[in-house]
């Protein structure tokens, strides 16, 4: 039969467990982000252009006849430039390269920032195709960012290309 | 530098254990049965898991509904269930850790405890999976920063195609499946750690699989008042689009996100591999030389089995003896040997009263074979002067017995108390001490498992080899104390002399004992 000392502290060393696990599952809270931050994130998954070629009518009929494809592409795919821009500055910029061992898998991004909430003039540059020069996809807009708030920027040529959501 | 970090931690654990001896006593001491004690809390959630997953709808807003409405409307049975549920892995994941702490600062990991040591490393990883898995499927706002916490990370790794993290981009990127595979995972992975805990455990006889029935219920009544007090709640159903904001976070598993947000994915998995790997390599840095395992003596062992029966480790099994026909022999696989001495003290032929000038045992250890033991006694209670002479037997691996050495003691150190065959503390009466003193690691301390305890049944002649009933009780002392309790084992012996000096003359004695010598091996 334990002694009512052992009694009371096996309570005690009990309590002191159950209120460690207690505390530590719950406490301290803890902040990801500050009160006034919003988060912008920067993902897409893209396949990047390539440049085909039209079959001419003799390279065609040497072909078997389940092969005449009228274009021919190359496997590798382009890299995709990509550029960020807030109020007029640069905050990202990258070329983002082909996944998989023969570059022919898409291009991806995932990136996330963050900035103090307000408004802001966001702009999205993208090439999809680098042997020609310049961006063929720009999204640009005025965007309000509340705390906590995520803008995504995303692509899909479903949806016309870059958006913001 | 090293062996001085273990060896403090190792004094650290011990000085706890001693103070929670103090109210739990061995068997109920919760620091001395910490793999038993983690297993319960396994069973706990798996109990408490199984409910759990019968009432959960696995669609997007159903998760987040069907646990909510455990806590709601269903508090008293649902709701606890819940909570007991995220504070037993809370206790499962402190005391795997402290579990790992102690027989790493204790030195069990190299050697014949390598196999046990090298299996428990994945488990740990099993552990936080499963963990963290089990967070998301809450689909609260915790649920929300771990998964997208956790796919960041993975991000880091070069296996994904696309950054896995883009599954939880927006509100509308993830679909009723996610929930469905998510809980396969966090039922698989836990099957996958019960398998890894059977192997884990393998390579050890009488495995403590639960914790003594106190220790249970107390532990039990702790997590369920836990429960009631502080009930597990969801937080704010998850919203992509929002950053959550203050979360109440589950440090004991969920602290890798934190650690990821103020480092960075880099340093968190070299941190987290660098850990891994020096768990693995550990066995194989500098440490202590392999000590001599068993050796079966064919001419001594008549097969009994006792040595089989009560090896720790499984070290010892039985075999056809090679040169009796329809007779057994104990055999003794060197890898699994821990070098303890325990088969040494079960032979029935390791006793001091057999005639041989040289004591040959059935099963014996050549760094401290049984003869020496005799020869030492023998040599000791010769020399032995004073009122009250006194032998002291000890282990190796508790306090240093050698200390105690003087004109009128005789200390004698075994491998491990469960070394001694209980004939020796009769014969050592029998021979001239006035008394016997056998010291061995506390209750659930012992460093080979089960070397005190079955010292402690062979005495009272639960266990054999028994002690003879002709062996007078009070003139025998057992004295569990742990390696840093020299002093408390000082005051014991004092004790002990100051009161068989006190009742000498109504003290009875066995019969007097000489060995007759003869030169038959």
């Amino acid at each position: 039969m334990p002694k009512p000392a052992a009694i009371v502290g096996q309570i005690v060393l009990y309590g002191a467990f159950a209120a460690f696990i207690g505390y530590f599952a719950t406490s301290p809270v803890y902040r990801q982000i500050g009160d006034d931050v919003a988060l912008i994130k920067l993902s897409m998954s893209h396949l990047g252009g390539r440049e085909c070629r039209k079959r001419s009518a003799d390279e065609l009929a040497k072909l078997p006849p389940n092969m005449r494809a009228p274009l021919e592409c190359p496997r590798e795919r382009s890299d995709i430039r990509l550029q960020l821009e807030l109020d007029g500055k640069p905050m990202f910029e990258a070329v983002m390269h082909p996944t998989g061992l023969s570059k022919d898998g898409v291009s991806t991004v995932y990136k996330r920032f963050e900035v103090k909430a307000g408004s802001y003039r966001i702009a999205v540059k993208m090439n999809d195709n680098l042997v020609n020069p310049g961006f063929n996809y720009i999204k640009e807009a005025q965007v309000t960012l509340k705390p906590a708030q995520v803008l995504v920027i995303d692509f899909n040529p479903d949806k016309g290309g870059l958006f913001f959501q | 530098m090293y062996a001085s970090l273990r060896g403090n931690a190792q004094t650290l654990f011990e000085r706890s254990e001693i103070f929670f001896d103090a109210f739990f006593g061995g068997t109920d001491n919760p620091l001395r049965h910490l793999g038993a004690l983690g297993l319960y809390f396994l069973w706990l959630l798996v109990a408490s898991g199984l409910y759990l997953y019968a009432v959960l709808d696995t669609s997007i807003d159903g998760v987040y509904r069907s646990i909510g409405h455990l806590s709601q409307q269903q508090w008293y049975l649902g709701g606890i269930l819940r909570s007991l549920h995220r504070y037993a892995s809370d206790a499962f994941v402190l005391v795997m850790m402290l579990h790992l702490l102690r027989e790493w600062a204790c030195g069990r990991y190299y050697g014949f405890r390598l196999y046990s040591w090298i299996t428990g490393v994945p488990l740990i990883w099993f552990a936080y999976i499963s963990g963290i898995g089990g967070y998301w499927i809450v689909w609260d706002r915790v649920a929300q920063y771990s998964a997208i916490a956790t796919t960041e990370l993975l991000d880091w790794l070069p296996f994904f195609n696309e950054p896995t993290a883009r599954n939880f981009l927006a509100p509308d990127s993830i679909n009723d499946r996610f929930f469905t595979i998510l809980v396969f995972i966090h039922i698989g992975i836990p099957l996958m750690l019960i398998l890894g805990l059977w192997a884990h455990v393998n390579r050890i006889s009488r495995v403590d699989y639960l914790p003594s029935r106190n220790l249970m219920l107390g532990t039990l009544a702790s997590l369920l008042a836990l429960a009631a007090i502080q009930p597990a709640l969801s937080q704010a159903p998850a919203n992509l689009s929002l950053v959550p904001a203050a979360l109440p976070l589950d440090w004991f598993i969920l602290f890798i996100h934190p650690l990821t947000d103020v480092t960075s994915p880099a340093a968190v998995w070299a941190l987290i591999f660098g850990a891994t790997l020096l768990l693995f390599v550990l066995p194989w840095l500098p440490r202590p030389k392999a000590q001599p395992v068993a050796l079966v003596d064919a001419a001594n062992c008549n097969g009994c089995g006792r040595c089989h029966a009560d090896c720790p480790y499984e070290a010892v099994t039985m075999a056809g003896h090679p040169d009796k026909p329809g007779h057994r022999i104990a055999v003794v696989d060197p890898g699994l040997c821990a070098a303890c001495g325990i088969c040494a003290g079960s032979c029935p032929s390791s006793t001091p009263f057999r005639s041989q000038e040289r004591l040959v045992t059935g099963i014996d250890m050549p760094q401290q074979p049984v003869d020496a033991v005799r020869r030492q006694l023998e040599a000791r209670l010769a020399g032995l002067g004073g009122t009250t002479k006194l032998v002291v037997f000890g282990c190796e691996r508790g306090v240093d017995v050698r200390s105690l050495d003087a004109a009128d003691t005789a200390a004698i150190s075994l491998l491990c108390t469960g070394m001694l065959p209980p004939s020796f503390i009769e014969y050592a009466l029998r021979s001239g001490a006035d008394g016997v003193v056998v010291t061995g690691c506390r209750d659930g301390g012992c460093d080979f498992r089960l070397g005190m305890q079955w010292t402690q049944e062979r005495l009272d002649h639960r266990r054999e080899p028994h002690l003879r009933e002709l062996v007078p009780q009070d003139r025998l002392r057992l004295v569990p104390a742990s390696r840093s309790e020299s002093r408390q084992l000082l005051v014991a012996v004092t004790e002990f002399r100051t009161e068989l000096e006190t009742r000498m003359a109504a003290s009875r004695r066995p019969p007097t004992y000489s060995r007759r010598k003869n030169h038959h091996a």
